[in-house]
């Protein structure tokens, strides 16, 4: 996983709940970071826009960390590279 | 009483759809979703306003304000009542709609900010008014009493039927029509829905162990309310009484269901109907088939009626006429009135496998012949604003 990628992650993350970036790491989870299930679906929309992704719902709900969450926009930014044509290529 | 859904074009059809428990949920005809994550939805299939209304007429109602309209009109001619100058006079009017005509606003948006165009239609503000169902109401039957429109998105319909009972009930008003209307498919709406992640990809399972979310509804359900001994007198066919209503407000989260809201709510409708929860036989859930809300609400239905949760009967109708928002408590409260008139409980339909967390008899699949004397129409809506009504079997 690139720095760069988790960085991004962790400012959308961070700018979405209005919390100071240092307070979230790759190490954190969601329950102690205080997200509840409406500021989880305000973090995958500004991941979805960050990395021109397409998040389905299925990969959304066994993510509890920060660091499931990275490998899964990993995942899905990689599916988009080899496949130009999904969904998000079409957003 | 009348209805216009997913499952009828009048409340026949609809009882008849109930009984069957045949859900009206399939592919959305009225919005393109080729872009969507979610593709069903309950609409009313191939609806068009000709049966219902003149072209002219029809130009200047939104789909959401006609359905308001055609359950209006089944309701009066239902209730045999004759609207003399004085009743016209003295007759309310209270609507619920969540979202109001937001196929007309999208149509409108859609002209200034993708076509680029530089006006947008005339009566795009008087058809996208959540209060247009209440006005078009008042203007076909010539009603001029007080009329007004209640939005409390998933509870609207239930706080506007609360609002006109106690009316009646205080002797504020003769006569009384009221209940909800929406018709919320249009894309913009849609999208904003499945940014929320809550709407099932497939069909609502509510109280499943595999649900996987709401499905959205469209249409109306109207009730005419009067006071007992008027309706007695008249020899009305008197369809069910409601006896209490009881409202709250969660104070908590802006979506997430509280159990101790709802519970409040359930807890105020029987205090006020004077009844023990023993007394009461079943229950029109909320019962959106999210994974927050049903465990939520059994939870809630626990706390306020202990051992007896379990000799209760509960179902959820969204399970087939959709989660129709402001309409969503109208539709159900006829349900209610329906099975305490009938004696026949709607079942929750679309049910697969029990779900440890919701674990009381929710009626599956199948309806059931039971003779009920008191029921419950729970509503909680986001926001956490609460609405539930008690209702008794005619005697």
């Amino acid at each position: 996983m690139s720095d760069d990628l988790i960085q991004r992650v962790l400012k959308a993350i961070a700018s979405s709940k209005r919390i100071p970036l240092e307070t979230v790491t790759i190490d954190s989870d969601f329950q102690q970071l205080g997200i509840d299930s409406m500021d989880a679906v305000e973090i995958l929309f500004a991941l979805e826009n960050e990395f021109d992704i397409a998040i389905p719902d299925a990969e959304v709900r066994s993510v509890r960390n920060v660091r499931q969450m990275c490998e899964g926009v990993e995942r899905l930014v990689a599916a988009r590279a080899g496949c130009p044509l999904g969904p998000a290529a079409s957003k | 009483m009348g209805a216009i859904c997913a499952l009828g074009r009048n409340v026949a059809e609809t009882a008849e759809s109930l009984r069957c428990g045949r859900s009206g949920i399939g592919p959305i005809e009225s919005a393109d979703t080729s872009q969507l994550r979610f593709r069903n939805g309950a609409e009313v299939r191939g609806y068009s306003h000709q049966p219902y209304f003149d072209d002219r007429r029809a130009d200047f109602i939104d789909r959401f304000a006609q359905f308001a309209v055609i359950a209006a009109r089944e309701a009066v001619q239902d209730s045999g009542i004759e609207l003399s100058p004085a009743l016209r006079e003295n007759a309310t009017i209270i609507t619920g709609s969540c979202v109001g005509g937001q196929s007309t606003e999208d149509t409108g948006f859609v002209e200034v900010y993708k076509l680029g165009h530089n006006r947008v239609h005339p009566l795009t503000i008087p058809k996208t008014m959540a209060n247009a169902g209440a006005s078009h109401i008042s203007m076909e039957f010539g009603i001029t009493g007080p009329a007004f429109t209640i939005s409390t998105a998933c509870s609207s319909a239930g706080h506007a039927i609360g609002q006109a009972f106690w009316m009646i009930r205080s002797g504020i008003t003769d006569l009384a029509v009221t209940g909800g209307s929406e018709a919320p498919f249009s894309f913009g709406i849609l999208k904003a829905w499945e940014a929320m992640r809550v709407v099932s990809p497939e069909t609502c399972r509510p109280f499943s162990k595999d649900r996987r979310g709401m499905i959205l509804g469209e249409g109306a359900a109207m009730l005419v309310l009067e006071p007992l001994e008027a309706a007695r007198a008249r020899g009305a066919r008197i369809h069910a009484e409601i006896v209490g209503f009881g409202m709250s407000s969660d104070a908590c989260h802006i979506t997430q269901p509280s159990a101790e809201g709802a519970a409040r709510a359930m807890r105020a409708a029987l205090r006020e109907a004077a009844l023990a929860p023993e007394q009461i036989g079943y229950i029109n859930a909320h019962g959106t088939g999210t994974a927050a809300n049903d465990p939520a609400e059994v939870a809630a239905i626990r706390a306020v009626f202990g051992a007896h949760a379990d000799k209760l009967a509960i179902s959820s109708t969204k399970s087939m006429h959709g989660h129709a928002l402001g309409a969503a408590a109208a539709l159900e409260c006829l349900a209610a009135t329906l099975a305490l008139r009938d004696g026949i409980l709607p079942p929750t339909a679309n049910f697969t496998e029990p779900d440890p967390d919701c674990a009381l008899d929710v009626i599956p699949n199948q309806a059931r012949q039971a003779q009920v004397e008191y029921a419950l129409s729970n509503s909680f809506a986001f926001g956490g604003l609460n609405a539930v009504l008690a209702l008794k079997r005619a005697e």
